[in-house]
């Protein structure tokens, strides 16, 4: 069954010809295309009488070389005549797809896309940022439209469940905060300041901006595939049918939730680097808990506090737009799922760090230093 | 009616002896015995539920069933690797019913994949024609080979994939369901298609199918999966000779005397001839 396909050059009568052997079937071919390419000269005829099976590829390799060099084919039974016939009947010329450019060409085409991909990507988050104003507004006027329970169970998800990871990350924070700062301030023997520091900073920045981060790679990346998937499955298509408003019905409950978990989760975050910072004092610089809250309440305004907490429903509202924007951008293929969720991550991170900036400028210029 | 009593002796390619499928509580199937002999299309009919799809991934490993032994060309298939079994791999295609076309690579890439997998030898130029005729065979256009499969209807779709199971030039096609979701044109021609295949490539074709129409013109025998087992085997008369409800009522319900009394279709007439 097993014999390797192969040809012999004969002449006959002053013609040449290639009597085939063997098995023309993809597994038994082995470099007959390539010996093919080889043969010389003239060829009038292809006698295929003594092969033993043919597959569609032996039919096509055959075919090819006799139009190619104008040869005639013979000695087929029925059946192969008839699967020849049908391979070259489903023969069309194809279209290799263009060279590709220059890599100086192509370095500035992948540059100049990514810019109007970036452009595009923005206005089209400007505009469900909008979107999503307008169903909010849709559901103040119409307060019965109001997922209560589909909110409720995000803010599940995205608050109650995030507690364990976030108060693991924040106490090491406060950990790691404190100990590197009780080095340094140590050679001006102002150990003392590590409070200052570790209060401060975790109030107004870290503890909100860490969580951010958390929560853009948790739940932002979640509601992303969770829309995208919707998406590819027409089940979004199937709400609009029904009359349902995905906007009202997905992306608000889980704007929601960010908003709204977002400040908690973030005061958490705060209040547990401290206890992790307090913790590390105590048994490093040997200051006890009770001198170390007293010295956090007077070093800590109430400002920090109050800047942390401006900042956290912004970010929030940021993290879930970016994630369910994305994910209602989802279209064809799994992969843009893949890669939508990525970009919505990337962008949250991103975003949600350069507003962090113009809060830094924003807050000192109105006092809150 | 068995085997011995026909006296047919072709070569059995898929052997399913005892076959136990469920899932938790839910028991698909129950002492199953099928036979797929050389050469023959067996159409696979069924109620929805009754675990045609299932039947299907048990024979070609994706499914292990709880009890029971399956071979193909007399060779185990249950619980064996992807890596494994790599003969018999060489020797199948199999059509899912959505198509399952990779999406991130256009149609000829998709059915080069198996072609690269198998005869990495293969040169590029070769495997781009091989792809480009097998796409115009299965009744694409030639325009479909660049596509992506998020770009084609999903008619397309399946003659994408079936197109890329034809990859191999296999000897055993497996097919879940290939006319659903066709217009009935198309659904003829693909008929027309697997029966010349069939014919031509000398092709086992193992097919689950609710169209009555595909079972008139193109199989030679049909097995009825009802209860949990195959109840019947036989060609559609044998079929209709026997008094079990559910196959009375499928073939002799409205759309299946519509199957009938309709004009045949040329492949029919091939078959015959």
């Amino acid at each position: 069954m097993r014999a390797p396909a192969d040809f012999e050059r004969s002449d006959d009568n002053g013609e040449a010809v290639l009597r085939f052997s063997g098995n023309l079937s993809l597994a038994c071919l082995g470099d007959l295309p390539a010996r093919l390419e080889t043969v010389e000269g003239d060829v009038a005829r292809l006698d295929l009488s003594d092969i033993g099976r043919m597959d569609t590829v032996g039919a096509w390799v055959v075919h090819r070389f006799a139009r190619d060099r104008g040869a005639r084919i013979e000695g087929l039974g029925a059946d192969e005549q008839h699967l020849l016939e049908q391979v070259i009947a489903a023969e069309h010329p194809i279209q290799l797809p263009p060279p590709p450019p220059g890599s100086l060409t192509r370095a500035l085409s992948e540059i100049g896309g990514a810019v109007i991909n970036s452009g595009k990507t923005l206005y089209g988050l400007l505009g469900f940022m909008g979107a999503t104003v307008l169903a909010l507004w849709h559901v103040i006027t119409h307060p019965r439209r109001f997922r209560f329970n589909a909110t409720v169970q995000r803010f599940e998800v995205v608050g109650v469940g995030a507690l364990g990871i976030i108060g693991l990350m924040s106490f090491l924070i406060g950990i790691v905060i404190a100990q590197q700062g009780s080095v340094q301030l140590r050679q001006f023997g102002a150990e003392i300041y590590t409070i200052n520091l570790l209060g401060r900073l975790t109030l107004r920045e870290l503890g909100i901006l860490m969580t951010a981060i958390m929560i853009a790679g948790r739940s932002g990346s979640a509601f992303a595939a969770q829309l995208g998937t919707m998406k590819l499955t027409e089940e979004i298509d199937a709400m609009r049918t029904i009359g349902v408003s995905p906007m009202e019905a997905l992306v608000l409950p889980r704007v929601f939730a960010v908003v709204f978990m977002l400040p908690l989760l973030g005061f958490y975050s705060s209040i547990i680097s401290i206890l992790g910072g307090g913790l590390l004092c105590w048994v490093d610089l040997g200051i006890t808990p009770v001198t170390f809250i007293q010295r956090i309440r007077e070093v800590v305004p109430l400002t920090d506090l109050w800047v942390g907490l401006v900042k956290a429903p912004v970010f929030g509202a940021i993290i879930a737009m970016a994630g369910c924007f994305h994910g209602m951008q989802v279209e064809g293929d799994a992969e843009q799922v893949g890669q939508r969720t990525t970009t919505a991550v990337v962008q949250a991170i991103f975003l949600v760090i350069v507003l962090d900036a113009f809060f830094a400028v924003f807050f000192t210029n109105v006092g809150w230093t | 009616m068995t085997d011995a009593a026909r006296g047919d002796d072709r070569e059995i390619l898929i052997r399913v002896r005892g076959l136990r499928n469920g899932f938790g509580e839910q028991i698909v199937h129950d002492d199953l015995d099928l036979d797929v002999r050389r050469g023959e299309i067996l159409g696979v009919v069924g109620g929805s539920g009754t675990g045609k799809s299932v039947l299907m991934r048990s024979i070609i490993g994706l499914q292990t069933p709880l009890d029971g032994s399956v071979e193909v060309f007399g060779e185990n298939t249950i619980g064996r690797e992807e890596t494994e079994a790599v003969d018999i791999r060489k020797r199948w295609g199999i059509l899912f019913q959505g198509g399952a076309l990779f999406s991130t690579l256009t149609v000829s890439e998709n059915v080069q994949v198996p072609l690269k997998e198998f005869y990495p030898g293969v040169d590029q130029a070769l495997l781009e024609e091989i792809a480009a005729y097998k796409v115009v065979m299965t009744g694409l256009p030639p325009e479909a080979g660049p596509k992506y499969p998020a770009e084609l209807s999903g008619g397309m779709k399946k003659r994408a994939g079936l197109a890329r199971a034809l990859a191999l030039d296999p000897e055993l096609l497996f097919l879940d369901e290939p006319t659903a979701g066709l217009d009935p044109i198309g659904a003829a021609a693909f008929d027309e298609l697997t029966a010349s295949l069939q014919k031509t490539l000398g092709l086992t074709v193992f097919l689950i199918t609710h169209d009555l129409d595909t079972l008139y013109a193109i199989c030679d025998r049909v097995a009825v999966l009802a209860d949990k087992r195959v109840i019947a085997v036989g060609t559609i008369p044998e079929l209709l000779a026997l008094d079990h409800p559910w196959i009375q009522e499928y073939f002799n319900g409205p759309r299946g005397r519509a199957a009938v009394a309709g004009p045949n279709r040329p492949v029919h007439e091939d078959k015959r001839g």
